[in-house]
Parts: C-alpha cells; structure tokens; sequence
C-alpha cells in the first residue's frame, strides 16, 4: 500500500486556491452522465450530496435513519467556528489554523487543517443564507461565544442547538434536490459492503432495513459520510445507532484506517447512574464559558455542594491552567476530572463526578443572562438529574464523545482506494490527537460544501467511464457475501443477547483504551477482545427473521464489526509510545501530568492495512511535516 | 418500582394489531421509558419471544426519532418532553401504562410502535426550503435581521420533526409541522422571496398526504416536546391567504 497525501506544493496559505485553479474540471454535460453515491446524511453527506447535485451529477443518497433529518449531526449543541473576526479580537485565518494544529497536539497536516480554517468563513455566510437562525446581536449582527482551547470568540451558534440547525439548513438544501429528483434518497437504508472493481470503488451493498432485501448499487465514486465510532464504548454521547461498520468494511476492501486510537473523551456529560443506562448525555462545552469546575479539597468530603466554603473548593482546571481556566481543551480537562476522581475527590454517587457551578456567573449577569444562554440546557440537566442547575452545581464526568480516527485520506479526501471518499468524522484529516470544540460542524460542512465537490470533479474528470452495472460478477458476490453474513449472525442461536456483547466490550475498551492506556493494559485488551469476538459467534442469539425490520439483528451485524475494529484500535494506541492530546500513555507524562509527545519517533499519521482475517494489520505511517508551526509541548497554563 | 406496560404489537401493515401485556420489576426511578423497553425487550430476548420494535437514536430528544403514545398522550405526560427523556420517576409505582404508535392515515404503521413519517420529508421538499446554491452566498453579515425576529425564527425552527402534534390532533393535521418550517424561514429577511409559493407548496402538499384540516384544537402544542406555539399557524394562515390572492406571485 502506498500513501500519497498529494499536498500540493506552494505556501501554505496558496495551496488550496492553486489546488482549486489546477485540478480538472467536469464539463456540465458529463456530470449529468456521472452518478455518486453518499452514504450518510448528516453534515458532511447532507451538504455533499445537496452540491454535488447542484453542480449536475446525480445522486443517490443513503441513511439508516427513517429520515436524512435525523443523523446525529442534530444532535450537536455548542456551535461552529469560523475565522470571520467578527468580535474584533484578532482572530485571523492563521489563528484558526494555528488553534487547532496545536489542539490536535500537531499531529494533523498542515496543509488540511489550514484549508479547513480558510473556508470556515464561507460556511457561514452559506448556513445564513439557507436561513440558519443563529443567535444575533441586537443590532441584527451575528453573535459569538468562546469554546475550549482559544482566546478568541469565534463561535456561531444557535442557542444549545446549533448541529439541529445547522443539519436542518443542509437537510433542506438535499430536500430541495430529492423534490426535483435530482438525488435519489434511500432512507432505513444500512450500507454492509463497497463494491470494489480493478481497484476502484464503484457501488455498495445495502440492506433495506424494513423488507430485509439485500440490493446492489453501482456508481462512478462512492462517499462515505457515516460518522465516528465512538459507540465501541457502548455507552458513548453518540446516538445509539452510530457505528462504525461502513467505514470498517471499506477498511477491509483495501481503504486504510488511519489514527483509530484518537478518541475524544468529552469533559462535560452526566455521569452514568446505573447499569440499566443505554447511553450518555453531553452537556455542550459552552458552559463552560461562564460554569466553573471544582471538587472538594479533602478526599471523601459528602457534604452539600453550598455547604462547602470557598476556601475548601478545588477550582482546579483554574490552578492548574490560569491562562484557560475553565477553557482548557478537551482532553485536558477529561484527565484533570480522572485524576481527581481516582483522589478521592469526585462527587455524586459512587464519586464519579465533578461540580460544574454557575453560582458566580449568575451573581455577576443575573439569572436571566444565564436562563437565555443556557435554559435549554439547564431544562435538559435537570430533567434527566431532577436537579435543578440554577440552585444546585450540575454534576460532570467525561465521556466518550467524538472520534478524531478514521478513514485515510488524501488531500482530495479520497481514501487509498480509488473513488472511494471519506468526509466529516469518518475520515480522519483534520484534528489530529484532539478535536477543540465547534470544530466538528466546521469539518463537516467544510468537506461537504466546499471540498469534496472540487476534488471528486478532478477524479471523475479524469476516469475512463466503463459503463458498469449491478450485473457485474463483483457486485453478485458481494451481494452474495452480505447475505450470507446476515444469515450467519442468525445462525449461531446461541444464549447471549447482542446488547450484553456489546456491553462487555464496551467495559474492555473504556478501561483499557479509554481516557489513560498502558502496555500492559493494551495487550490484555486486545486478548480479551479476541475472545469475546469468538465467543460472539458461537454464541450470540439475534432472533428473528432477516426478511423483516429486525432491531436485534441491525445491532448484531454492528456489534460484529466493532468486535474486529477494537482489536484495530488497541494495535494503534498501543503501537504509539508517547503521549499526544487524547492518546495518554501513562508511561509517557511530564512530570506535572501532562501528555508527553515523541515528536522523533511520532511525528506521523498511523495508517492501518487490513491484511485478512486473522492477521495483524500492517502499519503504514505518514510523516507529517511541519514547515509553518513550530512544534512545542502544548502550554494551556 | 414495579410497571405493567400494555403495548401494541403489530407484525406489519397486513397485520391487524393488538395489546400484549408486560409487566417489569426493578424499575429504577431514574431510568427513562426508553430504558423500561430496553429492559423489557431483553427479558423478551432471553424469552426468546420478539422484541418490541420502536424508533429511538439520539436519546436527548433532538432527532426526532422516538415518539409513541403513553396512556392517550403523545410523548407521555410530561410537559415539553420527549418519550426518550421522560424519566419513570414521573409515574407511581405500579403504574399501569397503555402504548401505542402514532396514529394518523399519513404516518402508517411499519411494524409495532415503528411508523413511517417519509410525508414530513414530501413535506419538505415541496417547499420547506431557502434555494441557496452552495457558493451564492453573500458575506453573511451584509444582511442584520433584528434579534426579534431571529429569535422567532428560532423558536419555529426549533421543531424536530417527530410527528406528536400529528399524532395528538383529532384530525391528524399537520398544520403545526407546517406553520413551524415556514413561519422559521418566513420570518427571516432570506426567505422572503419564496415566502409566497412555499406556503401554497407545502400546504397542498399536506392535502395530498392525507393529512386532516386545522380546526383550531390546540392539542398539537400541548404535545409538542418543543412547546411550538400555534401562533405559527395564525401566520401561516395569513401567509396562505395573502399568497392565495395575490397569485401568481
């Protein structure tokens, strides 16, 4: 396998617009000729198929939801940045670019994440002429606020619900386009399968999750937009449905994987409150804008959160970090809350939580200020806690929120096979080892938009159309394949549900390779998964019949493919022996706890070949180099 | 706690339907409903009897997925709540409880509480859109819209598409959905050139569907999750009517 990041050449701040001025074009009338598929709905395949569409070529678009409405993309809340200097604080394209390279702890290409800030503007600007309603000012200017990680204000938002909005300006964009049958939407539809042939993606395998019937589709290239796979944790803040079995059978047809141990840990969720939870709640990050985060200074102290005087208050991200305070990133601040826990001093049943408190917030701007940033945030805490944040600190412990890995891809977002693309949180371009926050909704969109309708142009343009159908032997035996596997999975009949699985693997992965990883620890992880993959296929019990809407047997096939790609995602935290934003290696730290990276012997993307059933994977590391930043030990104090 | 769960199971749309009755133990206070049928599918499981189908992804109420009846009442009884962040705390022990799917000829039934909401999304497409090609936009802000009307605009757009105000309408009318998407984009300096031709879209687009007339109930805001007021409707109204007379636009 070989990896070919085709960054153009130039000054940094050039190689896009030459890139755009070079690459080939698509004259009108072929596109018409040329059909793509999307697979996924939200941000990134939302606002990808809505464009490809507009610029001519036909689409036909997937989800498994029973609508594109409905990808998790809606459920973001906190916002998305753009490099537009509104605020007047100094921020600048350069400023973006440079945030996030050192957020991800510089380990993402520069020239990406440098595009990525240069058309963050332009996503605006389009989001508000679709009629996204973000928060304004009373003058009728847009309004920002600030997320983790950065000194400026750069964030657009729509009260708690900017992914909604921003999701329903690109749903109405591709309904515009389903209404005038230029994309084709196959909705409760599963991608199982890409269809490879002579080396090039050319259609998928899907099961139409209400009639059961496996079906081939062909195309000239095939996107793949299906979100992150952060659900290998079982209980994640993604949406139950997430999983990662597109992008792991687009691995397994020859596309790399690239950085599968970057997970992102979300500082502020609800803490679990029993074992009967299915999932975990996010509290957006933008409280922590005016929220401060403490612990008791004893160890085992139970007493009522206001009957703790200040001066027996831990304010310690504040201590620890005063030029951020509050505002540290991500990882940072999930670790931070670990550490104090495994002191002793977390709050809340079984002390796994921190206090979130907004009782200084509210004295200095009035509870109204706070009630119209926060309410339905605040609506949402206390209807899940029964507590009510304006009287009682909210309590926060990290969870699983985001994935930074994902599938390679080059500057074009093409994966290592042709014509196959990776977009949003499926690929794995643009945020290194962390993700800072209203970054996700930027890359998204930035890919949909404004970067995969270019660069897909300049491989179709250049392809040699052998006109192909479903017929095609490749796509009878991946027909074939699919089928069998779902006639597999309810074969087994054994005596373990599918849920218990996944749970017990979801136990294996937060300890093991969630917030802290070890040597050790990894290759037990990576037995124990073997082991429960095994036991997985002797004796799982799905249920059911596959020719029907079949809940248990959607989560089997899902659960099966988590169960390969954990073994992948301990290969690659465990291969990487340093410590970088997200990835921390208890074995590598700073003395004062911080991740300590390896920049000789680290400085590169680790891209994954599958190489068969039963065989490790082959590493394939891309070198990144830094010709503008300088790189430096991360420095939030 | 204890519950009995009285819920409708229905193989598919040939299949007439009917009531089967559950009862869970070791109910915890702070488990949503959701979390009861999870509980209750795997007991199903270990049964070896079919799981109860529903829709349900997100779980924080934002998707739109989830949505059924509990005993009458869209999304349960729980006010500006969705089915999904409705905690068993909110009913007594030993509760009994009556589920049901959404009801209403455009939202078939697919199999139990599972129904087929593809109408909303016609709905859409009619209409329910700015027509902004990626690209044309202007410097976004070259136009100001007054704080009032973008937060109305929010308020409207804040709809999640689950079908309750649907389900809880006596006519199974889908003004609410409607007047939301338009009031959202009619409200917005953006949307005022296709102000007119989107509200005589989406509303025949809506009596195509089969879905029933407006007769001023109100129930669809009293069961929305969103709390969408039905001072929507009033301006999709007048919307319609000013459209209407001054065809053709």
């Amino acid at each position: 396998m070989e990896l070919r990041a085709k960054i153009p050449s130039g000054p940094l701040a050039d190689k896009w617009e030459r890139h755009r001025s070079e690459i080939k074009l698509v004259n009108p009338a072929n596109k018409l000729k040329h059909e793509i598929i999307v697979v996924g709905s939200g941000l990134a395949g939302a606002s990808a198929a809505a464009s490809l569409a507009e610029l001519g070529y036909r689409v036909s678009c997937f989800c498994f939801q029973d609508s594109p409405r409905r990808a998790h993309s809606i459920a973001a809340q906190g916002g998305i940045n753009a490099a537009k200097n509104y605020q007047n604080d100094g921020d600048s394209v350069f400023r973006l670019f440079y945030d996030t390279i050192k957020g991800g702890d510089f380990r993402a290409r520069e020239a990406n994440v440098y595009r990525l800030a240069q058309v963050s503007a332009s996503i605006i600007d389009q989001c508000v002429a679709q009629g996204v309603p973000f928060a304004r000012e009373y003058g009728g200017m847009l309004a920002n606020r600030s997320f983790g990680g950065v000194q400026v204000s750069r964030t657009f938002y729509a009260r708690g619900q900017t992914g909604q909005q921003l999701l329903l300006g690109a749903y109405q964009a591709l309904s515009r386009q389903i209404g005038l049958g230029k994309v084709t939407m196959h909705p409760r539809a599963e991608m199982l399968d890409v269809v490879v042939v002579d080396g090039r993606a050319r259609g998928i395998i899907v099961r139409d999750l209400v009639s059961g019937a496996v079906s081939a589709h062909a195309a000239d290239a095939v996107v793949l937009a299906t979100g992150g796979y952060a659900n290998v944790y079982y209980l994640s803040t993604n949406a139950k449905g997430c999983n990662v079995t597109a992008i792991w059978r687009a691995h397994k047809r020859g596309a790399a994987f690239a950085n599968p141990g970057f997970t992102q840990i979300h500082p502020t969720c609800i803490p679990v409150t029993g074992h009967h939870q299915a999932k975990l709640t996010l509290m957006s990050e933008s409280l922590r804008n005016d929220g401060r985060i403490w612990v008791p200074k004893a160890p085992g102290d139970t007493r009522a959160p206001g009957d703790i005087p200040e001066s027996e208050r831990d304010y310690y991200l504040e201590r620890l970090y005063p030029s951020y305070g509050n505002l540290a990133p991500r990882d940072i601040a999930s670790r931070r809350a670990k550490e104090v826990c495994d002191e002793g001093r977390g709050v809340g049943p079984g002390g796994n939580g921190v206090y979130l408190e907004f009782r200084d917030a509210i004295a200095r701007l009035g509870r109204p200020v706070i009630a119209e940033r926060y309410g339905n945030l605040f609506e949402m805490y206390e209807r899940i806690t029964a507590e009510d944040p304006f009287e009682r600190p909210m309590r926060i412990f990290p969870a699983p929120h985001y994935t930074m890995g994902g599938l390679w891809v080059d500057y074009n977002l093409m994966t290592t096979v042709d014509g196959l693309y990776a977009i949003g949180e499926a690929n794995f371009s643009d945020h290194g080892a962390n993700r800072l926050g209203a970054s996700a909704l930027m890359q998204g969109l930035a890919d949909g938009y404004f970067i995969l309708p270019y660069t897909i142009g300049d491989y179709l343009a250049q392809m040699k159309l052998d006109r192909l159908d479903t017929a095609h032997p490749a796509f009878r035996q991946a027909e074939a394949d699919t089928g069998e596997r779902v006639r597999r999975l309810l074969a087994v009949n054994g005596r373990k549900s599918v849920d218990a699985f996944h749970r017990e693997l979801g136990r294996i992965m937060w300890d093991r390779c969630g917030m802290s990883r070890n040597g050790a620890g990894l290759t037990a992880a990576i037995e124990q998964v073997c082991g429960l993959r095994e036991e997985f296929w002797r004796d799982v019990y799905v249920g059911g019949k596959g020719e029907d809407l079949n809940q248990a047997l959607e989560h089997a096939g899902r659960v099966a493919d988590f169960l390969e790609f954990a073994e992948l995602m301990c290969h690659d935290a465990l291969q990487r022996e340093e410590s970088c934003g997200c990835h921390f290696r208890e074995e590598y730290q700073t003395p004062e706890g911080e991740a300590q990276r390896d920049d000789a012997r680290f400085s590169y993307v680790a891209a994954w070949e599958y190489a068969g059933a039963g065989r490790a994977p082959v590493l394939h590391p891309e070198p990144l180099a830094f010709e503008t930043v300088h790189l430096v030990q991360r420095s939030y104090k | 706690m204890k519950v009995t769960l009285h819920v409708w199971r229905q193989a598919g749309p040939a299949d007439r339907g009917r009531f089967a009755r559950y009862d869970v133990a070791d109910v915890s206070p702070d488990m949503s409903f959701l979390e009861v049928l999870d509980v209750l599918n795997q007991q199903l499981i270990a049964r070896r009897e079919e799981p109860i189908a529903f829709d349900h992804d997100c779980r924080e109420g934002i998707c739109g997925s989830c949505g059924m009846v509990i005993n009458g009442r869209p999304h349960g009884p729980e006010r500006a709540t969705t089915v999904c962040q409705l905690h068993m705390r909110t009913f007594p022990d030993g509760a009994e409880l009556w589920i049901e799917p959404w009801r209403a000829r455009a939202f078939p039934v697919i199999k139990d509480l599972v129904v087929d909401r593809a109408a909303f999304d016609r709905l859409i497409q009619a209409g329910g859109f700015i027509t902004a090609r990626t690209g044309s936009a202007p410097e976004a802000n070259s136009i100001p819209v007054p704080k009032r009307d973008a937060d109305l605009a929010m308020d409207a757009a804040a709809c999640i598409g689950c079908g309750a105000c649907v389900a809880a309408c006596p006519n199974a009318s889908a003004m609410l959905f409607v007047a939301a998407k338009a009031s959202h984009l009619g409200l917005l300096p953006q949307g005022q050139p296709e102000r007119s031709s989107r509200v005589v879209n989406m509303v025949a687009q809506m009596d195509a569907e089969g879905f029933g007339a407006c007769t001023n109930h109100g129930e669809c805001m009293a069961a929305c999750p969103k709390e969408i007021s039905i001072d929507f409707i009033a301006r999709l109204n007048r919307d319609y009517l000013k459209a209407v007379i001054r065809r053709p636009w």
